[in-house]
C-alpha cells in the first residue's frame, strides 16, 4: 500500500448539495503507480490546513503545506524565467505570505492552489515583470463573512472539475494556456478561447458574490 | 451599479490580467472595472482559477535544504505581516485609482485638450498610457481611430457613439479597426478611464496638429 504525503482527510457530509453534479474519484500518478484519491477530499484537507495555520498558527500544518505546494511554486517561477535561486527565494516568500494573511483566504472562491497561483503571480509581477498590477477593491466583507461549509465543498469540487478538464485537454490547446500563466505570450497573443468549462466555476463565484451584496444590503 | 453595467471585459483582457501579462495602463482599468462589476469579479475569478490548475500541475522543483526553516524564520521577522490598510472608494474614483491620483474630480489638474475636454495622464510604465478624460456634457471627442487596443471606462455620466450607449461602470474595448466619435450625454459631464497601448490618431489635420501638443 503505497503511502500519500497528502493531508488527512476531512469527513465529508452526507451528501452532494442539492445540484450539485457528484464527481469520481480522480486517478492520480504517484511514482509510476497508479492511486486513486477522493480529489476533493484532498482539496477540502488544505481548506483545512490554511485554518490551522489561521487560527491556531500551526507550524506542522504549515510543513506540510510547504512540502506540497512550495516546490510547485518554485516549478512555477523557473518556467516563468526566473533563475532556481530566484525562485527559490521567492517561493519562501510565497509561502511566507501564505502564513501571514492566512486569514483572507476564502475557500468558498478560491481552491488553495487558486490563491497561492494569485500570491506566486503577484511577487513574479514584482520581481520578475518589475510592473505595478493595481488590485481590484476588496470587497466590503461584514462580520458574518465566514463562508458556509457547503459553499466551500461545492467551490473546491468545482475546482477540482476545472483541475480535471484541463488535464483532459489535447497537449497543445493545454500547453497554450500554460504559457499564458508563465508569462511566455503577450497579451495580444493571449487567445481566451480556452475550451474549458470557465463558465460553471464563474457561476458559483458569481451566485456567492450575489448573496454577499445581499446579507450586506 | 453591478447590474446596470452592460459592457464588459473580455475574456482576453481578463485572462492577460489574471496571468499578469497586461502593461500596467491596462491593469489599472481591468481592476477599476472589476471594483465595479461582480459580473467581471467572477470571470476573473475563474481565471485565477484556472491559474491555480496550472500551478497545482507544473512539475515540482525539489526547495533548497533548510528552505522550511529560512521560511519561518522569514515569518517570525514578521515585516511582511505589516500591510497598509485597503484603500476604499471616494466619490467617483473605485481604489484602485488611488495611488495614482489624489482628490476628487474637483482638486485634480485637468488639462484642456481642445473642444471642451480634459485631460490627466496618470503615471504608469511606458507600454501603455492611461489618462483621465473630461467631456462636458452634450459634447463630442474628436473622431479617432486606434493603432492598438483602447479600452474606455465610463466613471461619471455616459457618452454614445452611433453603435452603443455606455454608462457608469460601462467598458468599451475598441481595436484599431473602429473609427468613433463618442459624444457625452446631456445633464452631466463625462469622466472615463481610457488606457491606450498605442498613441490614438485623429482624422483631420488640425486634431493631428494639436496631438502633437497636447500628446493624446
Amino acid at each position: 500500500m503505497l503511502t500519500i504525503t497528502a493531508p488527512s482527510v476531512k469527513t465529508r457530509p452526507a451528501g452532494p448539495p442539492a445540484g450539485c453534479k457528484i464527481t469520481l474519484p480522480n486517478v492520480i500518478k504517484t511514482k509510476g503507480r497508479k492511486v486513486t484519491l477522493d480529489e476533493t477530499a484532498k482539496r477540502m484537507a488544505w481548506v483545512k490546513h490554511i485554518n490551522l495555520v489561521r487560527d491556531r498558527k500551526d507550524q506542522a500544518a504549515f510543513a506540510e503545506l510547504f512540502a506540497h505546494f512550495a516546490p510547485r511554486v518554485k516549478g512555477f517561477l523557473m518556467k516563468s524565467g526566473a533563475s532556481p535561486d530566484l525562485a527559490e527565494e521567492c517561493a519562501q516568500e510565497v509561502m511566507a505570505t501564505l502564513w501571514n494573511k492566512a486569514h483572507m483566504f476564502d475557500p468558498a472562491k478560491a481552491s488553495v492552489s487558486t490563491w497561492i497561483f494569485t500570491i506566486a503571480r503577484n511577487r513574479k509581477i514584482d520581481i520578475l515583470r518589475k510592473q505595478r498590477r493595481p488590485e481590484p477593491e476588496d470587497l466590503p466583507w461584514g462580520p458574518e463573512s465566514e463562508p458556509g461549509q457547503e459553499d466551500v465543498l461545492v467551490h473546491q469540487q468545482e475546482t477540482e472539475l476545472l483541475g480535471a478538464a484541463l488535464a483532459a485537454l489535447p497537449a497543445k490547446q493545454r500547453e497554450l494556456i500554460q504559457k499564458a500563466y508563465y508569462g511566455e505570450l503577450s497579451h495580444s497573443e493571449i487567445a481566451a478561447q480556452t475550451g474549458l468549462p470557465l463558465g460553471t466555476i464563474k457561476s458559483r463565484i458569481r451566485l456567492a458574490l450575489d448573496r454577499l451584496r445581499h446579507t450586506m444590503g | 451599479m453591478a447590474d446596470t453595467i452592460k459592457h464588459h471585459l473580455t475574456d482576453d483582457l481578463l485572462m492577460g490580467y489574471s496571468a499578469g501579462a497586461l502593461p500596467e495602463a491596462f491593469n489599472l482599468v481591468v481592476a477599476t472595472h472589476v471594483s465595479l462589476c461582480d459580473e467581471c469579479r467572477a470571470r476573473l475569478a475563474s481565471f485565477d482559477a484556472l491559474g491555480g490548475e496550472v500551478v497545482a500541475d507544473v512539475a515540482p522543483v525539489s526547495m533548497a535544504d533548510g528552505s522550511l526553516a529560512a521560511t519561518l524564520s522569514l515569518i517570525s521577522k514578521g515585516d511582511a505581516a505589516v500591510s497598509a490598510p485597503a484603500p476604499r472608494r471616494s466619490g467617483i474614483f473605485p481604489a484602485p485609482l488611488h495611488d495614482y491620483i489624489s482628490g476628487d474630480v474637483d482638486d485634480l489638474k485637468w488639462r484642456k485638450v481642445g473642444g471642451g475636454v480634459s485631460q490627466m495622464i496618470l503615471k504608469t510604465s511606458s507600454d501603455a498610457t492611461v489618462r483621465l478624460l473630461k467631456i462636458p456634457a452634450g459634447t463630442a471627442v474628436p473622431d479617432h481611430g486606434h493603432r492598438g487596443v483602447e479600452l474606455t471606462l465610463v466613471l461619471q455620466g455616459a457618452f454614445k457613439d452611433k453603435h452603443d450607449r455606455f454608462g457608469t461602470g460601462d467598458i468599451e474595448v475598441a481595436n484599431e479597426d473602429m473609427h468613433h466619435t463618442p459624444v457625452a450625454e446631456e445633464g452631466m459631464d463625462c469622466i472615463c478611464l481610457s488606457a491606450t497601448d498605442a498613441p490614438l490618431q485623429f482624422k483631420g489635420f488640425l486634431p493631428r496638429l494639436a496631438q502633437r501638443f497636447v500628446g493624446i
